[in-house]
């Protein structure tokens, strides 16, 4: 295999520099020293965190230099996420504190949206001018008419905040752009999601099998060392993806789909499967409902049937299928992380949990464990209004199966001529950078366009803080304590977050602003504490140690009430579902008018000339909020456009060859991107790296770099049954010349 | 004692983990590293395989960089570790044309740096930060002298390589294949 052979370095830094010549080490890439470096206290030499960088949020400690300054981050060795290692993300987490592009002070806008320009402004005449807005919208069109777009650590400030407000109108861009399918589809089937840190028993699983989920790539911390020790036990690997990513390279079996067709081949799966008798007949005869009518179903689903689908040879759908059964029930078909794709996201993810059901996995070891989650004492506080109308009232019976806000439809409902059932005037974006998160970035400017008032709380200059009326900078998560994290895992645990240092600038933590704003507006009551520790205190002694204890540790474990990770042997097990099953056949989507049972429908395919756009993750970014990172930026500056050396041919193009890449809805990528010519795409389709091609000229690393995904991803194919935006259903072309430069006058 | 490291190219995904790690640890300043991560292909679709190796000095025991500095900045340290005396070094660059494995580079303070095992972590009993910090545990460092230490336990068990066996370096890093 010596024929076609690539090298890359991934992070092509330093080496060779003299013979290279000087001019290789621009003094732009060194740090940037912050203009006000806040004061630490050198007598604490570590202090504990946990990472919010991306949102496994790990446990780890910050180390300061003699000098007291933030030196290095590592990880916490008692804490679960991460097993005392970070993954890059974290540990160059250190560039966030660093950036000399931070947020500085509060600002207001000036001059017309999106012209950014604004004035500084003190915290008082800020938050003044946002309460004074909030109140307006309020009684002109109820408190509804505010919405919150939010993301992280903070959300619980800024969610007290809004919900004691009167609106529910919530969004994590989380659920309708990334999650929301897979929980939605795992609630209906097992009546549970899978939560984040995902159950999923990657440490014990004889095989597993991910579909499009590029864990190596995607480093969310624990799934990696998992699938590391995996590895080392010889564990099958079976990949589905279009693309050979770095785990189909780790794998045994690597299926490189026609993308669109994953729910064809889990179909045919499905019928290996129960055809073969292959499925855990015990567990789906004590646990299941459903399974006649889904063996019916299934029937004509033969491996031969998905192959003129697929592309997939029959044989490796069979073997790969005996795989899975032999593992069984230590099999782990992964539900995935981002799953929006084609817009029947929901019904392919169900067709994830039915296999699931069948190999017998759910609720055993080597498939999904049962969580544990510690539950925090709850201040008192009033209780919050029921909100006069919902999320759901402003586009009635659409996404009925929505169990959280869908951020999209609050974008539509902000456009009067969609006919939203009432308006939403007042945007509230915290920690989400709106016009790289959400696809169809003309609508959302659109929608802008139709605001009383947009705030962007964020610690960076990002593209949606240029379309603000009020900035207000919050610190990083080095600089300020935050909610508990509780999230589920194995063991129950808390881990604590404490500042590192002195919030820099005039930047200020989330739950100082919320509490602020909500003496601004009445609602003081709902923030009891003074200080976010005094809250931590408080909470950390009801749980039986105390915030001085945790300062020293970190993380607190707790044993499981009960011997309960996996089903104990014949467990009589109720499903918090409708029948109380595991529901193969979904009555609860029959009754809503969805396909009970997954079906496939083909997708639209690329034109003549146009190739799939399919997008992803760099280990050392976390969309687009990593990109101007000084150390982050340092490890990968730019992304670059993935094409089939066959492709490259007919087009001319070379690797390192800038082009500019073009959708079918003529939509132009802002920067051009360098080609990277390589076998491991397929011919039918490109790939690039989310999170690139930054516009904000305020980020002086990442302004003009790559190409944004985002700005290419104009159709959108939403999901009936949630309301997951399906981003997958772009196709792009390459100009080889600057866009309107093509034809030579 | 001769401390080494091996890599293990089957569990690495190249996440450049090692190089942010090493850069904060050893305060390389952004723009330099002391280790990088290099990925080869070969095939074509779809019957492809890559293999991806973290790299970094391979503290060879016959190492040109020693023979050929003219200050002896370069030198060999406890367990053949080779270290740079940054006042001894006149950054002259002749340790960066010699070294095959492009593994130095020119600080901006005008010396010559590269990596050092973290020496500073192991004389503590602590391993180097790549090895701390890597994610899939790819990264094994040990005393090959010990019979015991990870290094030599995991070599007896794997199959191994090292870069550019015909420059006659003898080097002391290790990939597992
Ligand atoms: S996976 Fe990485 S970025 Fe995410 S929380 Fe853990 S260390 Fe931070």
């Amino acid at each position: 295999m010596t024929s076609r052979r690539e090298f890359i370095k991934i992070t092509a830094l330093g080496v060779g520099a003299i013979a290279a010549g000087t001019g290789m080490y621009k003094a732009g890439r060194f740090f940037a020293l912050p203009d006000k470096p806040g004061k630490v206290d050198p007598d604490l030499t570590r202090t504990p965190t946990y990472c919010e960088v991306c949102f496994w949020k790990c446990a780890g400690w910050v180390y300061k230099n003699p000098e007291g300054r933030i030196w290095k981050i590592t990880g916490n060795e008692e804490d679960q996420h991460c097993n005392g290692r970070f993954c890059p993300r974290g540990t160059g987490g250190v560039g966030m504190y660093y950036d000399g592009d931070r947020l500085k002070n509060p600002l207001i806008r000036v001059e017309e949206r999106g012209k950014q320009v604004f004035r500084e402004a003190s915290w008082d005449e800020a938050l003044e001018h946002v309460a004074g807005k909030m109140k307006n919208i309020a009684s002109k069109y109820g408190p509804e008419s505010i919405a919150l777009f939010t993301h992280g650590s903070g959300s619980a400030n800024f969610t007290t905040l809004v919900k004691a407000f009167g609106s529910g109108n919530i969004a994590e861009p989380s659920y309708a752009q990334c999650r929301g399918p897979r929980d939605e589809a795992f609630f209906a089937t097992f009546g549970e999601e899978v939560y984040s840190p995902e159950v999923t028993d990657i440490r014990d699983t004889k095989c597993l099998v991910l579909i499009g989920s590029h864990i190596g790539e995607n480093m969310h911390n624990g799934q990696i060392q998992e699938m590391s020790d995996a590895i080392d036990k010889g564990t099958t690997i079976i990949t589905v993806d279009p693309r050979f990513s770095t785990a189909a390279g780790k794998s045994k079996y690597w299926l490189p789909i026609k993308p669109s067709t994953d729910l064809a081949l889990l179909l045919s799966w499905t019928h290996e499967i129960i055809y073969n008798e292959y499925y855990d007949r015990k567990y789906v005869e004590k646990y299941c409902t459903g399974f006649d009518k889904l063996k019916e179903h299934v029937k004509d689903f033969t491996p031969e049937w998905a192959y003129g689908i697929t592309t997939l040879k029959p044989d490796l759908i069979r073997k790969t299928a005996r795989e899975m059964a032999n593992a069984s029930p230590a099999v782990l078909v992964h539900p995935g992380r981002h799953v929006t794709w084609y817009g029947d996201d929901t019904q392919r993810i169900r067709a994830i949990a039915i296999l699931n059901a069948l190999l017998g996995s759910w609720g055993r070891r080597g498939g999904f464990y049962r969580p544990a989650k510690f539950s925090l004492a709850q201040p008192d506080i009033p209780k919050f209004s029921e909100p006069a109308r919902l999320a759901q009232d402003l586009f009635p019976g659409k996404y009925p199966v929505a169990s959280s806000a869908v951020s999209n439809a609050l974008i539509d409902a902000t456009i009067p001529e969609n006919n939203p059932g009432y308006p939403i005037k007042g945007w509230i974006v915290n920690a989400t950078n709106l016009l790289s998160t959400i696809p169809n970035i003309p609508n959302t400017l659109k929608a802008i366009q139709n605001l009383d008032l947009l705030v962007a709380v964020d610690t960076m200059p990002m593209e949606i803080t240029g379309w603000a009326d009020v900035v207000l900078p919050e610190c990083t998560y080095l600089e300020r304590y935050d909610a508990l994290r509780v999230a589920p895992h194995r063991k129950p645990a808390i881990a604590l977050r404490m500042p590192a240092a002195e919030p820099m600038n005039n930047s200020k933590p989330g739950y100082w602003i919320t509490r602020e704003l909500s003496k601004k507006l009445g609602l003081a009551s709902y923030f009891p504490f003074e200080k976010q520790e005094d809250l931590l205190d408080w909470q950390l002694k009801k749980a039986g140690t105390s915030l001085e204890e945790m300062k020293k540790s970190g993380v607190k474990t707790f044993e499981r009430e009960q011997d309960d990770l996996y089903f104990a042997e014949d467990e009589n097990v109720v499903f918090p579902t409708d029948s109380g099953k595991i529901e193969l056949y979904s009555g609860y989507f029959e009754q809503l008018g969805f396909d009970p049972l997954p079906k496939y429908y083909p997708h639209e395919e690329p034109p003549e000339g146009f190739y799939r756009l399919i997008y992803g993750r760099a280990p050392m970014h976390t969309f687009g909020r990593t990109t101007n990172n000084p150390n982050l930026a340092d490890l990968m500056d730019e992304n670059c456009v993935w094409v089939n050396p066959k492709v490259a041919n007919e087009w001319g193009l070379k690797t390192d060859q800038l082009v500019w890449l073009k959708n079918q809805d003529d939509a132009v990528t802002d920067f051009p991107v360098k080609v990277r010519v390589t076998e491991r795409i397929r011919w039918d389709s490109v790939y690039i790296v989310h999170g690139f091609g930054h516009t904000g000229k305020q980020l002086s690393r990442a302004y003009g770099k790559g190409a944004s995904d985002t700005r290419l991803i104009t159709r959108v194919l939403v999901d009936p049954v949630m309301g997951g935006t399906g981003m997958r259903g772009n196709f792009v072309t390459f100009l080889t010349r600057e866009p309107g430069k093509e034809v030579a006058s | 004692m001769r401390y080494a490291m091996a890599v293990d190219t089957k569990k690495c995904v190249g996440c450049s983990d090692c190089v942010v790690a090493c850069q904060t640890e050893n305060n390389v300043p952004i723009g330099f590293c002391r280790d990088w991560v290099v990925e080869t292909m070969a095939g074509s679709y779809p019957q492809l395989e890559i293999e991806i190796r973290s790299e970094r000095c391979n503290h060879c025991a016959n190492a040109p960089c020693v023979r050929c500095c003219p200050t002896g900045a370069s030198h060999f340290d406890t367990g053949g570790i080779i270290l740079v005396k940054q006042n001894k070094c006149i950054g002259c660059g002749a340790c960066i044309a010699s070294c095959p494995y492009d593994a130095r580079y020119p600080h901006p303070d005008g010396y010559v740096d590269k990596c050092t095992f973290c020496v500073q972590r192991i004389r503590n009993g602590m391993p180097p930060a790549c090895a701390a910090v890597c994610p899939t545990k790819c990264i094994y460092f040990g005393d090959l002298d010990d019979p015991n230490s990870d290094v030599s336990l995991v070599l007896k068990k794997r199959k191994f390589k090292t870069l550019i066996p015909e420059a006659g370096t003898d080097p002391k890093l290790y990939f597992l294949i």
